[in-house]
């Protein structure tokens, strides 16, 4: 038999690889989500459709035009590898369907410029990309952030409400009467929402922050392929629940219960799909938790004592800022040493 | 304690065994090469020094080197012939060490000299000189002189034996069959080592994917020597002596201690064998075990492969393909690329492993930068940060890694490597960063 002929390739140990990749955990997060979109869809008509495509489809553009820059520069560029969608997908599921769609895409600019390219792109970004976009759109266009179609409206396949079409800069008109989100109804008129209706998503809000049974899917899907810290979203929801459930018990007629809490406005949303994004939040157990139980806190504050009905969104941005530095404090014991840390 | 009340230490990674196809390969013995290089260095240690002239005839087992010093070993004949050259030769990592060529005897039957029988009840010291001379180094791959290992430090105090027959590496089948097929040379082997370490409790260590080892030797165990075998669960690096430790005794090394800090003393089961076999005839080690396998080989198989020999004889004679792509030493986990197909085998290669175009592209991926999934964390043995490790490494801040990190508790097992989905190559930043460190730290 003759000696191989050809060169062989020297590389280093190890030799073999696990086959996780950073696109298949960002895609996995995209069908994860698929249930919610469904639902939102489902429940919203074709405004969900274009508020999620054009979402999504500005976040993917202004990623491959970075991409473009970058490639000039020399750089590899990262347009393949889903984090884009995740971040589009997730931004628009933040959005009502009512929105202005000129006003999606400057937040969908935003959401990617400034919350992850100017930091230098994936892995570099200290906030969730999504929801930088959505802060920004919530200081920017307040009273078009806050105005929620009815969900299951009878002529919601029928076509576009007008709103969606208004020209930049123009006032937007609403077709339909709008409604108030459970959040708003308890905090603003003290009207409470059924709990099946709450976790069923038959209820008003942004595009994807109504199913909370369909959110949860995906968040035990991506747990299954060991793709989410389970330890982030329960610690929120037992945070929260703490929180609630104590107020609750001082004042019912005041403090909403902890189930109301738990179903009611974006915290299923941002819990399972937001706070978990792996490049914003800490990366050992122990920071998981801590990080999971001060969101919860948040959460409940700025819901119950804020100026606003719903904190999630300001609640994660916050736990994004303390993530390094419960990285910088949580250090897991190293084999064969006594304590924790390593402040040598 | 694993799921299935397995005993295993924490984290670890699951590679693929891909063990199905040599597992049950009986050892065969290895063809010898028309020329054979022996390294005067196989062992971590000094080269060993030459007792042999160029042109000289010497006999299969001949000593042909002896120790330079403590740290050394002797060296023997892989075979009856005529020393050719007394010079250089390319090692594994392609740099030139000393080396004997010798060129066996056509024909001839190749009968094994013996020298002078130890016992197993001769005093300790003459344990420890007989293993020296026998040449035996650690043969799962680290090549530590064993008589060295072996010496209990003063102050010190070996309570437990362990015998290393996890073999977790993927792809390597050679400690299997040497449970399976040297049994009363691994039982025999321990009794030499229950002397000189002075342990009362011996336990040899079996993953679970080998249950017919595990089973073979518990049944053999002699009435007069007390010995347990231990299944445990399969996990990479399970392998590893302080793992193994961590395991079956539930006790820690220390950082930057020795298993000796903590009672405790590992020796793999194919070096136990090796003493068993050896000593009571007086010999040396003049071939050993190695897998021979992969995708790229046509005659994968357990042989016994005279030391010395041409890894290019090797894959020649079980016929690899055109298809070949990759060649290293040891298993896939923590072995060497080879720098060359003129690089002998020496006593610390386990394994030859062949890779095709296959499982060499699935290794051959676009690297990502960190996305701080944290998979590194849940994998590392040792319980180090290799995510922070390699941002550091990243900018060259060697000093914090080794002071805020730990960075040298890191045995390079590859787990995070492995699991990195962004491609990461953080264990080669690791090796480069202590490379450094330790540099600095002797400047």
């Amino acid at each position: 038999m003759a000696a191989p002929a050809k060169t062989l390739e020297i590389r280093t140990s190890p030799h073999l690889l696990s086959g996780y990749s950073v696109d298949s955990i960002m895609f996995n997060v995209v069908v994860a989500l698929a249930p919610a979109v469904a639902f939102a869809i489902y429940a919203f008509g074709w405004a969900a459709v274009a508020v999620l495509a054009t979402a999504t489809v500005t976040c993917v553009a202004t990623e491959a035009i970075a991409a473009i820059t970058a490639r000039a520069a020399g750089k590899p560029s990262t347009i393949g590898d889903w984090s884009a969608a995740v971040t589009g997908l997730l931004y628009g599921l933040t959005l009502p369907a009512s929105l202005p769609l000129w006003m999606v895409v400057i937040g969908g600019v935003v959401s990617m410029a400034v919350g992850k390219l100017l930091f230098g792109g994936l892995g570099q970004n200290p906030f969730n990309p999504a929801l930088v976009g959505r802060a920004v759109m919530q200081a920017t266009f307040p009273v078009a952030m806050t105005t929620w179609l009815p969900p299951f409206a009878a002529g919601r396949f029928a076509g576009l409400p007008g709103s969606l079409l208004t020209l930049p800069f123009a006032q937007p008109v609403y077709d339909a009467a709008t409604q108030a989100t459970p959040l708003a109804a308890w905090k603003f008129g003290h009207k409470a929402t059924g709990a099946a209706d709450l976790a069923l998503g038959f209820v008003g809000g942004s595009t994807g922050e109504t199913s909370a049974v369909l959110l949860l899917l995906g968040g035990v899907y991506l747990v299954a392929r060991n793709m989410m810290s389970w330890r982030t979203p329960v610690a929120i929801f037992a945070s929260v629940a703490a929180v609630s459930g104590a107020l609750h018990l001082v004042d019912p007629a005041r403090y909403a219960g902890p189930v109301f809490h738990l179903f009611a406005g974006g915290l299923v949303l941002g819990a399972v799909f937001m706070a978990t994004d792996m490049v914003t939040s800490p990366i050992t157990r122990g920071g998981a938790w801590i990080y999971g139980a001060l969101i919860g806190v948040l959460v409940v504050v700025i819901r119950v004592w804020g100026g606003m009905p719903e904190g999630v969104m300001y609640a994660i941005l916050l736990g994004n800022a303390a993530a390094p530095h419960l990285d910088r404090l949580i250090r897991p014991r190293v084999y064969g040493t006594q304590r924790t840390g390593g402040r040598s | 304690m694993s799921l299935l009340g397995l005993k295993t230490f924490r984290h670890g990674v699951h590679p693929p065994e891909a063990k199905d196809e040599t597992k049950g390969m009986a050892i065969r013995q290895f063809p010898f090469a028309p020329l054979l290089v022996v390294p005067l260095v196989q062992h971590a240690g000094k080269p060993s020094l030459p007792v042999v002239r160029e042109g000289q005839e010497v006999a299969r087992g001949q000593r042909i080197a002896r120790p330079d010093g403590y740290l050394s070993v002797a060296m023997h004949a892989p075979a009856s012939g005529t020393v050719r050259r007394i010079a250089l030769a390319p090692g594994i990592s392609g740099r030139m060490v000393p080396a004997v060529y010798l060129e066996p005897f056509p024909g001839s039957t190749q009968e094994l000299s013996d020298g002078k029988p130890c016992p197993p009840d001769a005093p300790v010291d003459e344990i420890l000189a007989a293993i020296q001379e026998a040449g035996v180094v650690g043969l799962g791959g680290a090549a530590f002189p064993t008589h060295v290992k072996l010496k209990v430090p003063a102050g010190k105090a070996i309570d437990t034996l362990i015998l290393n027959g996890a073999e977790c590496e993927p792809f390597l089948t050679t400690d299997h069959r040497v449970m399976l097929e040297q049994r009363d040379d691994i039982f025999t082997g321990i009794r030499y080592l229950k002397r000189v370490t002075g342990a009362g409790r011996v336990i040899i260590g079996v993953e679970s994917n080998k249950p017919d080892a595990a089973e073979h030797l518990r049944a053999g165990v002699p009435a007069d020597l007390k010995v347990e075998v231990e299944v445990l669960s399969v996990k990479y690096p399970q392998g590893a002596e302080k793992m193994l430790i961590t395991a079956l005794l539930g006790r820690e090394v220390p950082s930057r201690g020795l298993p000796s800090d903590v009672g405790a003393l590992v020796v793999n089961v194919a070096t136990a064998a090796e003493i068993g076999r050896l000593l009571p005839l007086g010999r040396g080690i003049q071939e050993r075990v190695i897998t021979v396998t992969g995708p790229a080989v046509a005659k994968k198989g357990n042989y016994r492969i005279p030391i010395g020999t041409p890894l290019r004889f090797v894959l020649e004679a079980v016929g690899v393909g055109p298809g070949v792509r990759r060649v290293f030493l040891g298993g896939p986990m923590m072995g060497q690329a080879a720098s060359s197909l003129d690089i002998p085998i020496t006593k610390g290669v386990s394994g030859v492993v062949a890779f095709d175009d296959g499982l060499a592209d699935r290794t051959d991926q676009t690297v990502h930068p960190c996305i701080r999934c944290g998979y590194c964390l849940e994998a590392c043995p040792m319980f180090l940060n290799p995510s922070a490790l390699g941002l550091l490494a990243r900018n060259e801040e060697f000093e914090r890694m080794a002071g805020e990190q730990h960075l040298m508790d890191c045995f390079e097992c590859g787990s995070c490597s492995f699991v990195c989905p962004a491609h990461i190559p953080l264990v080669q930043q690791f090796r480069v960063a202590k490379a450094m460190v330790r540099k600095r730290g002797a400047a």
